[in-house]
């Protein structure tokens, strides 16, 4: 099991370096930072001098090298607007309501998918089964950051119930997990759905039925437990979708997280800031992605780590 | 009645519908909106629909600058299909084109070309288009091609293996035994075999750009004012929320009855082209 982790880590690397690539040519491709850290009519022998003590001079194979070498020490840059805080620390501020956000969105796609999608496949073709796929059609269709604020209409502006933004309460976060959550919720049930009603077709159901046992044990010990292993294929691919689709319901909410930290950072062209949110979130997208891999061999004990 | 081997149904029939009435309204929108997108009256401002008791002139009422929401609305289809239809073309050429070389030649390069669909996808992509149009400014040619330079990994995977299942067919051996010429043989034998599963994804690819190209206007990436983008329409209805709920309600109908007429319209090809993929 170690040795599998260490090689899906040691995998990681060409993907990490992949992603650096992409947003250092990105970046330089967008311009001279030193013009947007100095004022307009500095003169060149200033320019020259920043220039030659941030290292762009060099070559860019060069600057890339060093780029890396910053990065793994932990050193993303200095932002432009914060006061030339280093970048990670600014970043590292507003992290942890991002990833409260999606945790909180996960877990209520879970929650629904899971029962719906179980209810959804042992009535197959009546009611409850149509009422869930009619749903999850929708949740699928729909972009959620209008269900945001059509959810904002009706239990903050209608009803009065629940906050328009802000973060704190649980009450906060209710409207912005279920806004990120729902359309999550749409693909798993019926994923959750379809692979079921696959596994309930399967002859050691019916021998499991056949030889008395509870239809309750059949169902969670035998059944669900296999229906999972797709399930959770897809929960892991679609953890990079809810960060992607954090950065718009955050913007609906106001919510403090990186995702309106990214979208202020394009605004005021604070780059360093930018490229520090793609390439953390995209190492978060890869360590969960690990998990769930790891995850596989605790509920399908077929599969060996060698 | 039975289309391509499979019984219509009726989500399939609404789904078309759908998507037709859109293209109309998408190819029309001059002759049927009753005022221009941008003309705006200012003594009507945020006038409610005339149904909820607003001037009959704006049938759904008009916005923060008295422009009429049903014009906009009805403008705003055309970025939305342009976009969509764009960005899928752009991203079908190159998934097509790396999942018939990475499928076909396999060894090194199917490793680089799968390599990088890896780092892709683990990019939560809006983050990567915020990079793309914050450094090169939003504009509909930046937004198609970032979309098509993005989007085309779900095309090289399903070209790749539907590639890796046809290449030891018979009619392949033989054709490349009568001294056919490598591309000859992809492009007239097998890529001919695999529309069906192409044409599935690309439905349902749309239905994500129509969202995505939403999002991004909605952040105010997208394609910039005067034209109208439904995404933008959102995005200044979520400040009168609370005063003129027609403003926020409207265009999210709208994309939602696009994209819910598109996945009708692909989930029905799915099953009807290509049952392995349905999984049901």
């Amino acid at each position: 099991m170690i040795m599998f982790i260490l090689r899906r880590l040691l995998q990681m690397v060409p993907a990490v370096i992949g992603i650096t690539l992409i947003i250092f040519v990105l970046l330089r491709v967008s311009g001279d930072p030193v013009t947007l850290m100095l004022p307009e009519d500095a003169p060149q022998s200033q320019i020259d001098t920043l220039r030659q003590s941030l290292g762009l001079d060099r070559p860019l194979p060069e600057q890339y090298v060093i780029f890396l070498g910053n990065l793994v020490r932990g050193d993303f840059g200095r932002s432009i607007r914060y006061g030339n805080q280093p970048v990670l620390s600014i970043v590292a501020e507003r992290l942890p309501a991002t990833l409260q956000l999606s945790a909180a969105a996960m877990a209520v796609a879970l929650i629904i998918s899971l029962s719906a999608g179980i209810v959804a496949a042992l009535h197959r073709g009546r009611w409850p089964d149509h009422v869930a796929t009619v749903f999850s059609v929708l949740g699928e269709a729909m972009p959620n950051f209008w269900l945001g604020i059509m959810l904002i209409l009706v239990f903050s502006v209608q009803l009065q119930v629940l906050p328009v933004s802000g973060q704190g309460s649980l009450r906060n976060l209710l409207l912005p997990a279920v806004t990120l959550g729902a359309g999550l919720a749409a693909v798993l049930t019926r994923l959750m759905r379809s692979s079921l009603i696959e596994v309930l077709g399967q002859d050691y159901i019916r021998t499991a039925r056949a030889k008395g046992l509870h239809p309750r044990f059949v169902l969670f010990k035998h059944a669900i437990r296999n229906a999972l292993l797709a399930y959770l294929t897809v929960v892991g691919l679609q953890v990079a979708s809810l960060m992607a689709g954090s950065v718009v319901t955050e913007q609906v909410f106001a919510w403090p997280g990186i995702g309106l930290l990214a979208i202020q950072a394009i605004h005021s062209r604070d780059m360093a800031i930018l490229q520090a949110i793609v390439i953390i979130s995209s190492l978060i997208v890869m360590v969960t992605n690990l998990i769930v891999d790891v995850l596989y061999a605790v509920i399908d004990p077929r599969i060996q780590y060698s | 009645m039975k289309v391509l081997g499979r019984r219509l149904s009726v989500p399939v029939i609404v789904g078309s519908a759908g998507l037709v009435i859109f293209m109309l309204i998408a190819a029309l929108a001059p002759w049927l909106a009753p005022h221009g997108p941008a003309e705006a009256f200012l003594l009507d401002r945020l006038s409610p629909p005339a149904w909820f008791g607003g001037d009959s002139s704006y049938a759904l009422g008009t916005d923060h600058l008295g422009r009429d929401m049903l014009s906009r609305l009805l403008y705003g289809s055309r970025i939305a299909l342009a976009v969509g239809f764009a960005g899928v073309l752009i991203a079908a050429v190159i998934g097509i084109v790396l999942g018939l070389v990475s499928g076909y030649f396999g060894g090194i390069v199917d490793t680089a070309i799968m390599r990088l669909v890896d780092t892709l996808i683990s990019i939560p992509n809006v983050l990567l288009y915020l990079t793309v149009l914050g450094v090169f400014g939003p504009s509909f040619g930046i937004l198609i091609t970032v979309i098509g330079l993005v989007n085309w990994t779900t095309f090289a995977r399903v070209v790749r293996a539907e590639v890796l299942s046809i290449k030891r067919r018979e009619y392949v051996e033989a054709s490349h035994a009568s001294g056919q010429r490598t591309h000859l043989v992809l492009l007239r034998h097998i890529l001919p075999n695999i529309g069906g599963p192409i044409i599935v994804v690309a439905t349902l690819n749309l239905a994500t750009v129509v969202i995505l190209e939403a999002s991004l206007s909605f952040l105010g990436l997208g394609v910039q004012p005067p034209t109208v983008t439904w995404g933008r329409m959102l995005a200044d209805g979520r400040n009168y929320v609370a005063t003129a709920w027609w403003l926020a309600t409207f265009p999210g109908v709208f994309i939602t009855m696009l994209c819910l007429s598109l996945i009708l319209v692909g989930d029905w090809l799915r099953d009807a082209l290509d049952p392995r993929l349905s999984g049901q």
